[in-house]
């Protein structure tokens, strides 16, 4: 049997590795990957509690993470989309200043 | 023995591959590591005894989002070259900084790892406690969800329906119908 | 080793060596029946009567030279076709083709006919389909030929777009039938009414039918919904620059796309492997018969109709299928509500 603590080193290592995405790469979509990273982290933190405690609350809110996950990755590739169209790059320091 | 053999194998495959997600240059390279990556999850998933989040994980996330990343990286089809260029000539870029954000995400795995083992009881083995039968089930998901759980499952509904009106308007260029 | 464990990897070599065959065997069907519909025979000279012409279509495939364009994505390239195939191959995994039977009293307990028998194995069905996208977008996308990428990405949006009507469809069955699992789905299905009328779903749900029919004809890319691959506006579409071995994958995991749409309808309309005559253990015959009228349903459409244009089929994919199909769950919901209180 797998302690419970090894699903947890390996969620915590999972988001470590998004949020160094999410700081250190310049391409806008590479960044929305290091994001979904991190949630996928924190679903396999709530599965492995949900599991420990031996309730089904820990599917359930991931269920529901899921579900905003796919609603921000929609939005936030239409606004990078947006981006693009006006600026010809995907790079976030191209869009540092405040003017359109 | 197999247990601890998958687990190894599978948390080492999301690692490696998450890994590999933010050290790719390529963005279409990244978007296929990220899908290998929720694969092996979903792995750990049914590991778990959580056989509908395992499936719903392959569903939603690999088979439709990433689909989506997918086709905008290849319609965008931003040049490489444009972010090497900004990459090399960044001031963030540099090395001393480079491995100040490396030395700080090696930081916070260390924070998260202590505070997620101060948790109570967090050495025994998974599936210790409860009802091992009452997990797992698709059917006792439905039913909580539906009852327990119906308030936020309307809401998401709604959410969804909104980011889908949101994503169509944002995506459109100026005079189209 | 004991005795059981050999014979259930026995089943699962017996399924891939037979879906293999299949592929082969589409082949050689798909292009006599196009040409008995056509008032021709069809392939005649290799083997009596054509029969080992898929013989001689492979042979000639593997003897081609492999291409790749010189823009081509190396890894992607030879990834895609692979992704495919293995998609394709995965996905008749949790299809369950026969009852449970003890081998003729080889075995003390009967083990099931299938590779798994999952207790999710429909929405696993749904999944591994789903994947089965990439290999054709990214085929499209790798070889860097603006015919490619255009056919990878109509094939793409056409398949998600579909796959709605294809779940929704599917889901209706689940409320009749209670559970996930493929082999429970078909056991709801044994017996008959009125002694003469088989218990299957397609008589409580014929609208769903149709619509898994016409959703699972979008899903694999056949016509009239190939689009993507059509001949005459595309060149080929997403493997235009494919040759040899790497295009060989492409037919072949159609056709295998084909034969597990054609098995899980079966499986969920069709009552499986309960059929009238036969003792169950036999059950797998009734299986093959019902899979290969669902086939020659497919080849006989192709063969028929004229191919949908672009935005015709994205059109009807979403504003008439995916409305019907939801209707035809709320439907389905109302009813069995109303007769189970």
């Amino acid at each position: 049997m797998i302690p419970l603590s090894h699903y947890l080193v390996v969620s915590a290592v999972l988001f470590a590795i998004g949020a160094a995405g999410v700081f250190l790469r310049r391409n806008l979509i590479t960044i929305l990957l290091s994001i979904e990273i991190m949630l996928n982290a924190v679903n396999l933190s709530f599965v492995a509690f949900g599991r420990q405690f031996g309730n089904l609350d820990g599917q359930i809110i991931v269920f529901f993470v899921m579900t905003v996950a796919a609603a921000e990755a929609a939005v936030g590739l239409a606004i990078v989309i947006g981006l693009y169209r006006h600026r010809e790059s995907l790079n976030p320091d191209a869009f540092a200043s405040l003017k359109w | 023995m197999p247990e601890t053999l998958i687990f190894w194998g599978l948390s080492g495959m999301a690692i490696l591959a998450s890994a590999l997600v933010i050290g790719q240059r390529n963005p279409m390279y990244s978007v296929l590591m990220l899908i290998a990556s929720f694969g092996a999850l979903a792995g750990l998933y049914i590991q778990l005894d959580a056989p509908f989040v395992a499936v719903a994980q392959i569903i939603i996330y690999a088979g439709a989002i990433m689909v989506l990343f997918l086709f905008v990286v290849m319609l965008l089809n931003a040049p490489q070259e444009d972010a090497a260029d900004w990459d090399r000539t960044h001031p963030l870029r540099q090395r001393g900084v480079m491995r100040f954000g490396a030395l700080l995400a090696l930081l916070l795995v260390l924070q998260l790892t202590w505070a997620l083992l101060r948790v109570n009881g967090v050495d025994v083995p998974v599936a210790a406690q409860g009802d091992p039968d009452a997990v797992g089930s698709v059917r006792a998901l439905g039913r909580i969800l539906f009852t327990d759980y119906v308030f936020a499952f309307e809401a998401t509904s709604i959410l969804i329906l909104v980011a889908m009106v949101g994503a169509v308007v944002l995506a459109r260029r100026e005079g189209d119908r | 080793m004991d005795l059981r464990f050999l014979i259930q990897l026995a089943i699962i070599g017996f399924t891939f060596f037979m879906l293999i065959n299949a592929s082969a065997l589409l082949v050689l069907a798909e292009r006599k029946i196009m040409g008995f519909m056509q008032q021709r025979y069809g392939p005649y000279l290799v083997g009596p009567h054509g029969l080992l012409q898929p013989l001689a279509d492979i042979l000639k495939l593997l003897m081609k030279e492999e291409l790749r364009p010189k823009g081509a994505d190396k890894w992607l390239f030879t990834l895609a076709p692979i992704l495919s195939v293995t998609a394709a191959f995965a996905a008749f995994a949790t299809v369950p083709w026969g009852a449970e039977t003890t081998l003729f009293g080889l075995l003390d307990e009967p083990v099931s006919l299938g590779v798994a028998d999952i207790n999710v194995g429909v929405l696993v069905v749904f999944a591994i389909t789903s994947m089965g996208v990439y290999g054709i977008v990214l085929a499209g996308w790798s070889s860097n030929s603006k015919y490619s990428l255009f056919g990878g990405l109509r094939a793409a949006a056409q398949m998600i777009s579909y796959e709605l009507s294809y779940a929704t469809a599917l889901s209706a069955v689940i409320l009749l039938a209670g559970s996930l699992s493929l082999r429970e789905v078909v056991d709801g299905q044994a017996g008959t009414w009125l002694g003469f009328i088989p218990r299957w779903y397609v008589f409580l749900q014929p609208v769903g039918f149709i619509i898994y029919m016409i959703a699972g004809v979008a899903e694999t890319n056949r016509a009239p919904f190939d689009f993507p691959e059509a001949e005459q506006e595309l060149v080929a579409g997403y493997n235009t620059e494919y040759s040899s071995v790497r295009f060989a994958l492409f037919p072949q995991a159609e056709y295998i796309n084909m034969t597990t749409m054609s098995a899980v309808a079966t499986d969920l309309y069709l009552g499986g492997w309960h059929g009238p005559f036969l003792p169950p253990e036999y059950g797998w015959i009734w299986f093959l018969v019902k899979i290969g009228a669902i086939l020659f349903t497919y080849i006989w459409v192709r063969w028929t109709l004229p191919r949908y244009r672009y935005d015709q089929l994205m059109q009807f994919g979403w504003k008439w299928l995916f409305p019907a199909s939801v209707l035809n769950l709320i439907v389905t919901a109302a009813l069995v509500l109303y007769l189970n209180a």
